[in-house]
């Protein structure tokens, strides 16, 4: 191996690692404050790639019917536990009429790559509150086992429903820029530059969104105590569904900026989260510099043994985090008592 | 009748399979059921009753089947042979695994065996040494002599044995001295250490069972497919296992059965019948699975088993049995308990500061203070839940400072919890035997064969006695959690009596009682004193406390404001200030 070899690797690791980090980052936020370990959150990925790659081609993604038929359950589901009818109604049943009269409007003459990367985000995105209403908000005072386990349920129903929406067949999509910039030896593809400038940029958008509005900082709030936060008025339904809502964006999101790089299937998902999850447990699942931190090292380990063994890539992705635990639990007094 | 089922059921196994007229299909899905069922027993030990999960049951079920199948195709290994190899394999895999994870946070152990679960599909489809994707094919069968066990029905009646096998012996392992631990787990982890009991032993025990069942299920699978590949081991495959246990009812072994029977029987109608919905091929079913796990955790939190089989309330027969060995018992007029310039510091709070008092022996010291006044964190220094910034405990002259719960209560130190913490499922005596978790010797294997009856019967004997002692006997069998609160902490202090200990400390022991039974309670306290016991409680209410104590020692912003007989301390202008502010 010479460098410009290492180099080319460690920028793919840099770009892959880049989309790992985002997905730690909202694992991390929905742990944090819902105690929800989200691993729905590839589906996220593999919805936002689908979703954008059809309107690529200028045809109506089938994830329109999916949020649809989403917000319709998430209208029942919101009845049952007495909302207000009329936000309801505005947000899981009117939203995605919204939504499918605009794609239906705007698809057909391909309206350009930011129109559709912005129409992905507004079809999957909602889905995510939806999901939280109708599968986890019932289930708010649970364990974190019991969480864990309706998440996993969540998990295998919207990989399944992918299956139907979607189709068997994996789709790929243009790429955003066919520019690049050379840097003495080597380039640096347009789409790598989309993705680093867009993950920067939004990280620092959860900076500001977290450090300086309240909204953001009553999500911290809850985080830190569920029970202190409901006592000065911050809802622990709301703070889930913005967190939610969140998390579902940066996996669509995600999922927009990977599709022009590989080919995404309906069950592709869930392999690029487990690696946000590396990175996230890598971290602690707690510290948010940490986990973007740890998801470029697990890019970068993905990109060299993805060069040296190409077959055994995941194993090797998903084999280092036995030493990181094994550290952890070197560091960390046994716990005794329940995670609640 | 109910003692023998296992008979019963070993004679229905090798009867039923010869039913006129059972389809082939059936013959083979009851194949599936059975092999499900042992592994997802092993599910059920570690996630409903020990708080756990795991997503690499399948991989574990895939490492006994890899196991015997590499040996006997490629080595000439007799398949019997395989079992115990698969066993070992398992369980190594899983103490490895075990041993990284298990000492944190729960979710750690999902998500570790989630990505290694992943990781080791790729690892097996990769390698020629597992016959890549397509797997080991012609796997010689089991042998009876010269007899191939290829009959579909015959092998129902090993699979089924099987089972029936692995119920007894996870019923035996529950109802032992570590079964009771792996029930304490959930819920009670710090009560369960705080009597001596491991904790992280206890875990990686109920998952290395978990693992060996699942090894076993797993050579089960090969003997009878007589071919492997790694698609039925892998994530998908435990989260099926999984969705059973939630199901049928993770909190009962028979649940497993339950839950095995209604997921592959609902498998198979679906993979039938929503391609033909749909129109296309492929793996539908994931949306109704994953929409039932989630509406049985809504709705039916424990599973199916407990509303198809309601429970019973069982007697537990007390026998009489030789009385379990005591402890040396100090002689009086010396300190048991020195605590010595005790300091600790949260951050730049200082919570207790420079603290010494001693309880001595035949002692009841009361600690009592304002809210906030530090005795809580006191408390929880000298009972090892948390470690001081300085100073040092000493029992006996002996410095206990810093070590953890389960060593403090090995040095005759037992303790009640200011919010009560009884293990919810299980009856009142069996959470007073958990105190006695430490005079008993008996492991995993010698429960599961049951030679560990003589033992049990001295624990429980002990158990019965101090439940009378406190004078609870008659509700013994009641479920822990249907006892009154007042109830719930004298059951405490019949635990803490069963660990044989030279000092009680109880904090808050009056708490939430009524008039007369603080009067029972002072009355019980008096007399364990005047046997010789040595008591330290951290109390509120002030009318308990007064004519109870030998002698008070009163804290305020984490410094000792006040030591001496109960009389005195009224009388103390600091110690009234302190409760009354300045007049």
């Amino acid at each position: 191996m010479d460098s410009t070899i290492a180099a080319i690797l460690v920028q793919d690791g840099i770009v892959n690692g880049a989309i790992y980090a985002l997905l730690a980052l909202s694992l991390v936020l929905v742990f944090a404050v819902t105690r929800v370990v989200f691993v729905p959150q590839g589906e996220f990925v593999a919805y936002g790639a689908l979703t954008y790659a059809a309107l690529d081609t200028g045809t109506l993604p089938g994830s329109l019917w999916l949020l649809a038929g989403l917000g319709a359950a998430a209208f029942l589901a919101g009845l049952a536990q007495r909302r207000p009818i009329f936000g309801l109604a505005l947000s899981s049943l009117v939203l995605p009429a919204a939504i499918i009269a605009t794609s239906w409007l705007l698809v057909p003459s391909k309206p350009g790559i930011l129109a559709n990367a912005l129409l992905s985000l507004a079809i999957v995105t909602p889905i995510a509150p939806y999901i939280y209403r109708i599968g986890f908000q019932p289930l708010a005072e649970a364990s974190v086992l019991v969480l864990l386990i309706a998440a996993v349920a969540v998990h295998l129903a919207l990989m399944g429903l992918g299956l139907v929406f979607f189709g068997p067949e994996g789709s790929r999509a243009s790429a955003f820029s066919a520019a690049s910039v050379s840097v003495g030896d080597f380039s640096l593809s347009g789409q790598a530059l989309w993705i680093l400038g867009l993950t920067g940029a939004l990280m620092i958008g959860l900076y500001g969104f977290f450090g300086f509005t309240l909204l953001g900082r009553a999500l911290r709030a809850t985080a830190v105590n569920r029970l202190g936060a409901r006592l000065v008025g911050i809802g622990t339904a709301q703070s889930g569904s913005i967190a939610f809502t969140l998390a579902g964006a940066i996996g669509a999101l995600s999922g927009i900026l990977v599709v022009p790089l590989t080919t995404v299937y309906y069950d592709s998902g869930f392999v690029i989260g487990l690696k946000g999850f590396t990175a996230a447990i890598i971290a602690g699942m707690a510290s948010y510099p940490g986990a973007v931190l740890a998801a470029v090292l697990v890019g970068v380990l993905e990109s060299f043994s993805s060069f040296w063994a190409s077959a055994f890539k995941e194993v090797i992705v998903f084999t280092a985090i036995i030493p990181v635990l094994l550290w952890r639990s070197l560091r960390h007094a046994a716990i005794e008592d329940d995670d609640e | 009748m109910i003692r023998f089922w296992p008979i019963l059921a070993l004679v229905a196994c090798a009867i039923l399979p010869w039913t006129p007229g059972l389809p082939s299909f059936w013959v083979s899905l009851l194949n599936y059921i059975g092999i499900s069922s042992i592994l997802v027993v092993g599910l059920v030990v570690l996630t409903g009753i020990g708080g756990m999960t795991s997503f690499a049951q399948a991989s574990f079920m895939g490492f006994g089947a890899y196991a015997s199948a590499i040996l006997s195709t490629r080595y000439g290994v007799s398949p019997w042979l395989g079992l115990p190899a698969a066993i070992v394999v398992a369980a190594v895999g899983a103490a490895t695994i075990g041993a990284v994870t298990l000492r944190l946070r729960g979710y750690y152990l999902a998500l570790g065996t989630m990505a290694v679960s992943v990781s080791l599909y790729f690892l097996v489809a990769n390698l020629d040494f597992f016959g890549r994707n397509d797997g080991l094919s012609s796997i010689p069968p089991l042998m009876l002599g010269d007899y191939r066990l290829t009959d579909g029905r015959v092998y129902l009646t090993l699979v089924w044995a099987m089972l029936v096998a692995v119920v007894v012996a996870t019923n035996n392992l529950l109802d032992s001295r570590l079964g009771r631990a792996i029930r304490a787990l959930r819920g009670g982890a710090l009560a369960a250490a705080s009597f001596g009991v491991n904790t992280t032993r206890t875990r990686m025990l109920a998952f290395v069972y978990a693992a060996v069942l699942a090894a076993i299920a797993g050579w089960l699978y090969a003997h009878l497919q007589r071919s492997v590949n790694p698609t039925p081991f892998g994530l998908n495959a435990s989260i099926e296992y999984l969705l059973m246990a939630v199901l049928g009812g993770a909190g009962h072994v028979g649940g497993a059965v339950l839950g095995a029977l209604l997921v592959t029987v609902i498998n198979d109608l679906l993979q039938d019948f929503l391609p033909k919905l749909l129109g296309q091929r492929g793996n539908y079913e994931t949306i109704v699975f994953g929409m039932i796990l989630l509406g049985v955790l809504q709705f039916a939190r424990e599973g199916l088993w407990p509303h198809v089989f309601r429970g019973r309330v069982q007697r537990r027969e007390i026998a009489s049995a030789p009385p379990l060995n005591r402890r040396a018992r100090p002689v009086g007029g010396s300190a048991i308990l020195a605590v010595d310039h005790l300091e600790k510091r949260f951050g730049g709070l200082v919570a207790v500061n420079d603290l010494s008092f001693a309880v001595g022996v035949g002692e009841i010291v009361g600690l009592i203070g304002p809210n906030g006044a530090g005795k809580s964190t006191s408390f929880n220094l000298i009972t090892g839940v948390a470690s001081p910034s300085a100073g040092t405990v000493a029992l006996f002259g002996q410095p206990i400072t810093g070590l953890p719960p389960p060593a403090i209560a090995r040095h005759g130190v037992a303790r009640s919890f200011q919010h009560v913490k009884l293990v919810p499922g299980m009856s009142v005596i069996e959470n007073v035997a958990i105190g006695a978790h430490l005079r008993g010797q008996a492991g995993a294997l010698a429960a599961i064969c049951r030679r560990d009856r003589a033992e049990e019967a001295q624990i429980f004997a002990e158990a019965a006695r101090q439940l009378d002692r406190v004078g609870l006997g008659q509700l013994a069998d009641r479920p822990a959690d249907s006892l009154a609160l007042g109830q719930q902490r004298v059951v405490e202090i019949a635990r803490a009596m069963c660990l044989d200990p030279v000092l009680l400390l109880l904090d808050e022991p009056a708490a939430g009682l009524r008039h007369a039974e603080k009067a029972e309670l002072a009355a019980l306290l008096r007399r364990l004193r005047d046997e010789g016991m040595s008591i330290l409680l951290v109390e509120h209410d002030m009318e308990f406390v007064m004519g109870l104590v030998d002698r008070l020692v009163v804290m305020d912003f984490g410094i000792k404001l006040a030591e001496g007989p109960a009389e005195q301390i009224r009388r103390d202008p600091a110690v009234i200030e302190a409760y009354l502010g300045i007049a």
